[in-house]
């Protein structure tokens, strides 16, 4: 059972896709992603995706597991501009990421993936 | 109350064992004749220069106690108890080998033989002789001035005389004399709830330190406070009953005034009877006469504090005058050079509630001098400076608002560098920056208590590296006697952190330059509700329009969810952009574990639960499959929810009556309470009603750290309640309120804020404490590391929250009011707003599958987290995060 709510579907809604080795990969429409907080995806291969958007409207993707814990929270974390650039905070023990590149703002020698995204 | 001693005397000589002199053995004995806050600092300063451990050193102490902070003597009646009072410990007494005799004064001084006997039969024999004896309360010679009822104001066995007078038979008080201690005289009366009458003879309040214009200032706010001041009267007679008690008092103008008690404050005189018998000079209207070395008449004896006589021909009725004595006769005995040749008379004082200063030429004796003055009766403030011929600044007084003085009597001698008129106007009459203490020579005075220099605090910054006024505290002494300078010290620490290079920047993170309290303020004042508005308006230049951080999103979340019903934010923390703002914690209503699950507390009020209630929570647990065990906070923790579970689990507990326990939020935790009257045969009230009340009262309140508190039914305080941010104990009268305590890695005991509160004054108290600590903490600053940290401390607080010296209690407790008004359920909100629902899923494209690295293990006939499955999948960490 979900508790999820039954979102209507109209043909002009923008959907978030992400390009994947096979091509885009359709994630769920735009309209379900807040400014400053993440979604997670399931992708058909069993990896975990953290999608989010920022207050300008850019979307971002990356890896969702927190690669200091292993567990898949990332898209959890709360996202802030450090320098002009746009990170995520792990919730768990707080390093941050950076949402363009994956590289990990406290600590050099750790990274996620990033993925491609876009709205269409 | 009881009092009771902090320590007994450590006697090496007992009885009427004598131990003439030095020639006992080749130790130099010095014998100190009073125990007050004089002797107390001359023992410190004789510790200081190393000479306790060189002589031998006997104290004769006339009071039950050792020496106590009588400046703040009226603190207790605030709450402090004399314990807190104390100035000095056992431990100090014990180190310095010193032979402490309370309650035994000194009675006659062989000065030929060198011997001091005191009552008990003791006699010591001395080399030198220190007498410190204070002073005693004038009590002008009227008749019935003996009567039961009449009391002076000294010390404290004085205050508990005067409390137990007042409960038991008093509803009306009046004070003779409207001079300093008059007037806190006064204001202890009324915190004793009577209906409370100042005669003072003068034509005005306070005449010896403010002119007329002040004492207009300051009679206004008095009787503002419902005090009756009566002055240009004399007191002729007490007027006594048929049982001998006081009943009222005849003034000079032919009108009796009824009165149950009467407080003499009539001024003080030096202590000097035993001088005079001993044969030593003393001055002709009282006082032992000493020189600059604070040598008397006899070189073997010396004499400082109140009862001294100075060089320069005054009696100084001050500590601080009092300290510099004591500094300068240890010094005299180490045989290095000091004198004492005078002091300054600046004082500072917060008499109920008001700010009153004085300093330098208050009264402008100076020939030619000038006034600069200016006056707001409406808000009674009165502000004059006495400036000389040559612009030099000489003095001046302060009412109603002294933030300046510490600035001011720094400059004191000296040409200030902008306009007089500019230092006492206030900053919306259009005064320029306010002048900080940079423009301060090294050499000015900054702490008059211990003499301590602007220079010698730079230093402190810049040689012995000390980078916050806690540590320069501690380095200088500077900041510990009255307390007055210490927002100066806290400019001038950071202004010379600054000059230093050491980057002082205060501001809340990288995106915010103010600090919490700075936003708590905007938000309040200007009714701002939404986060971007306040980055893009109030956020640093670079911030502005961007994303915020991980710090100041949850910060100003919280701030915006405490003020909410007063700036009209919804209370909701799930609602629009404020969703976005929390801590993971918060965002989803529950506690996130290592492995990607959730824990989840339901709200227990004082931890007391009913039976179905308990079997509620064990059914959810076990069809949930959840690890459950009892949190230190008398509730239950259900540990192992995945997030789309969470909605499903709350329904069945809020079905079953039970709501949040916000055990994830910066709030309040839980409030603890032992069994109390209703079963323990030791309670002496219902401490489990009054946990539950408190519980639900500060429910749901977002504060900057996380709060707990506890109730204990009696003084065995079974609860703990003295290691939370607010604990009450039960007394037989009502509560004492503690504040501040912490558990944890750093233990703090919580300080007594109050006591023998009814249940409505502990609420209002508590409601003003807390809303005052929402107000002005840092984030992430608990009760504990908050009131150490704010200038003033408990005190501070206890002005700001007991006697309102800010006047915002009124503020404080609407905010309270409006946040116990807009209480809601958040889980209930949640699981009955179908979009809010949407979030709890652990894909936003495949709803009902859940997360595959969360799963558990059995242990001890429960479930863990099964750690293994976190790796699967996952490359090891490389380099420096490898662990
Ligand atoms: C309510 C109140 C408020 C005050 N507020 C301020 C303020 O805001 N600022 C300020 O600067 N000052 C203030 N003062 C004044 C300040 O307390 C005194 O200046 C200071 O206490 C003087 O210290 P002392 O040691 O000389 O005298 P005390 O503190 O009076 O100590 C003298 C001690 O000697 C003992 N003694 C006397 N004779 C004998 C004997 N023969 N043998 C043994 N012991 C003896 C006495 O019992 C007493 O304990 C205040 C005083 C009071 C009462
Ligand atoms: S604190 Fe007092 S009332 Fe409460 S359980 Fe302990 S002994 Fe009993």
């Amino acid at each position: 059972m979900t508790l999820a709510p039954e979102t209507t579907r109209t043909t002009t809604a923008l959907t978030l896709q992400l390009l994947l080795e096979d091509g885009w990969f359709t994630v769920c429409e735009l309209s379900l992603l807040t400014p400053g907080r993440g979604v997670a995806a399931l992708l058909p291969d069993g990896r975990q995706v953290a999608l989010f958007t920022d207050r300008a409207g850019r979307t971002y993707a990356i890896d969702n597991r927190d690669p200091f814990s292993g567990a898949a929270v990332l898209s959890r974390g709360l996202t802030g501009t450090h320098r002009g650039r746009p990170f995520v905070a792990s919730p768990l023990l707080k390093q941050r990421f950076d949402l363009e590149s994956g590289r990990c703002l406290d600590d050099e020698g750790v990274r996620v993936a990033t993925y491609e995204v876009r709205a269409a | 109350m009881t009092s009771h001693t902090t320590m007994t005397a450590t006697t090496a000589t007992t009885g009427t064992a004598t131990a003439p002199n030095a020639s006992a053995g080749n130790t130099h004995t010095i014998v100190l004749v009073g125990h007050g806050m004089v002797g107390q600092h001359f023992l410190e300063s004789l510790a200081e220069r190393g000479l306790t451990a060189t002589h031998r050193v006997v104290v004769l102490c006339e009071e039950p106690r050792p020496a106590y902070d009588r400046v703040r003597l009226t603190s207790y009646f605030s709450g402090r108890t004399p314990d807190e009072l104390s100035l000095t410990d056992a431990e100090f007494i014990k180190e310095h080998g010193i032979e402490l005799h309370l309650g035994d004064p000194a009675e006659s001084v062989d000065r030929a033989a060198r011997t001091v006997t005191a009552r008990s039969g003791l006699t010591v024999g001395y080399d030198t002789l220190v007498l410190a004896t204070g002073s005693y309360p004038f009590v002008p010679p009227v008749p019935g001035k003996d009567a039961e009822g009449c009391f002076v104001y000294r010390t404290i066995e004085d205050l508990l005389a005067i409390e137990e007078y007042a409960k038991a038979r008093a509803t009306t008080g009046a004070v003779v004399g409207g001079g300093l201690l008059g007037l806190e005289a006064a204001g202890a009366l009324k915190g004793l709830g009577l209906a409370t009458h100042i005669v003072e003879f003068a034509p005005r309040l306070m005449p010896v330190q403010v002119d007329e214009g002040g004492g207009a200032a300051l009679l206004r706010t008095i009787e503002d406070m419902g005090l009756s001041v009566h002055t240009g009267t004399g007191t002729q007679e007490i007027v006594t009953g048929d049982d001998g008690a006081v009943t009222g008092m005849k003034l000079s103008d032919g009108s009796e005034l009824p009165t149950d008690l009467v407080v003499f404050s009539a001024g003080v005189r030096p202590r000097d009877q035993l001088a005079r018998a001993m044969g030593l000079t003393v001055g002709e209207r009282g006082g032992i006469t000493v020189d600059e070395q604070c040598r008397t008449s006899d070189p073997a004896v010396f004499a400082i504090g109140e009862c001294a006589l100075a060089a320069d021909g005054r009696v100084y009725g001050l500590v601080a005058p009092g300290y510099e004595m004591a500094a300068t006769a240890a010094a005299t005995i180490a045989a290095d050079g000091a004198s004492f040749t005078g002091a300054d008379l600046s004082t500072k004082l917060k008499l109920l509630g008001v700010d009153v200063a004085s300093f330098g030429d208050a009264h402008g004796a100076t020939a030619d001098c000038l006034d600069v003055v200016y006056a707001d009766a409406r808000s009674g403030i009165y502000k004059k400076l006495v400036i000389g011929r040559d612009g030099r600044l000489l003095g001046g007084i302060l009412v109603g608002d002294a933030d300046a003085y510490g600035t001011l009597r720094a400059f004191t001698g000296s040409v200030p560098p902008i306009a007089p008129e500019q230092l006492v106007l206030p900053a919306s009459a259009g005064a320029p920056v306010a002048l900080g203490p940079s423009a301060l020579p090294d050499s000015a005075v900054i702490c008059s208590c211990h003499n301590v220099t602007k220079g010698t605090i730079r230093g402190a910054v810049t040689e012995h590296s000390c980078t916050n006024v806690p540590e320069v505290k501690k380095c200088t002494k500077a900041g510990t006697g009255c307390g007055s300078c210490v927002k100066v010290l806290g400019q001038l620490v950071n202004e010379e952190l600054a000059a230093s290079g050491v980057e002082v920047d205060h501001g809340l993170c990288g995106c915010f330059g103010q600090t919490r309290e700075e936003l708590y303020e905007i938000v309040l004042a200007l009714r701002i509700t939404s986060y971007r508005t306040l980055l893009d308006r109030y956020g640093r230049e670079d911030a502005r329009g961007g994303d915020g951080c991980e710090v100041c999103k949850p910060a100003v979340g919280s701030v915006i969810a405490s003020l909410a019903p007063t700036i009209g934010a919804d209370g909701y923390v799930l609602a629009g952009e404020q969703a976005a703002l929390q801590d993971t914690n918060d965002h989803f209503l529950a506690n996130l574990q290592k492995n990607g699950s959730y824990s989840i507390v339901p709200r227990i009020p004082g931890g007391e639960i009913t039976p179905e209630k308990l079997i509620v929570i064990g059914e959810v647990a076990r069809d949930f499959g959840l690890y459950t065990k009892i949190t230190g906070g008398q509730r239950i923790d259900l540990f192992g929810a995945r997030v789309e579970q969470l909605p499903l689990i709350w329904a069945r507990l809020v079905d079953a009556g039970f709501e949040s326990g916000h055990a994830y939020g910066k709030s309040l935790r839980t409030v603890k309470s032992c069994v109390g009257q209703t079963w323990c045969r030791y309670g002496v009230q219902d401490s489990v009603r009054m946990a539950i009340d408190l519980e639900l009262r500060y429910r749901g309140l977002r504060s900057p750290h996380k709060l707990k508190s506890a109730v204990s039914g009696c003084a065995r305080e079974c609860a703990e309640a003295q290691s939370k941010d607010f604990g009450i104990i039960a007394t037989s009268n009502g509560w004492n309120l503690y504040v501040g305590g912490n558990g944890g890695a750093t233990p703090r005991h919580a300080d007594l804020l109050a006591q023998d509160l009814s249940d409505a004054e502990l609420v209002r108290l508590i409601d003003r404490f807390l809303m005052f600590y929402i107000r002005t903490a840092d984030r992430l600053e608990r009760t504990s590391t908050w009131l150490e940290r704010i200038p003033g401390g408990l005190d501070h607080v206890r002005e700001v929250v007991v006697e309102d010296s800010l006047g915002i209690c009124e503020e404080l407790e609407s905010l309270m009011t409006a946040h116990v008004a807009g209480y809601r359920d958040e889980w209930a909100e949640t699981i009955n707003d179908p979009e809010k629902l949407g979030r709890f899923v652990s894909f936003v494209n495949a709803p009902d599958t859940p997360d595959p690295v969360v799963g558990f293990v059995p242990e001890r006939d429960q479930i863990k987290p099964d750690l293994p499955l976190l790796t699967i999948g996952q490359r090891p960490l490389e380099g420096s995060a490898q662990r």
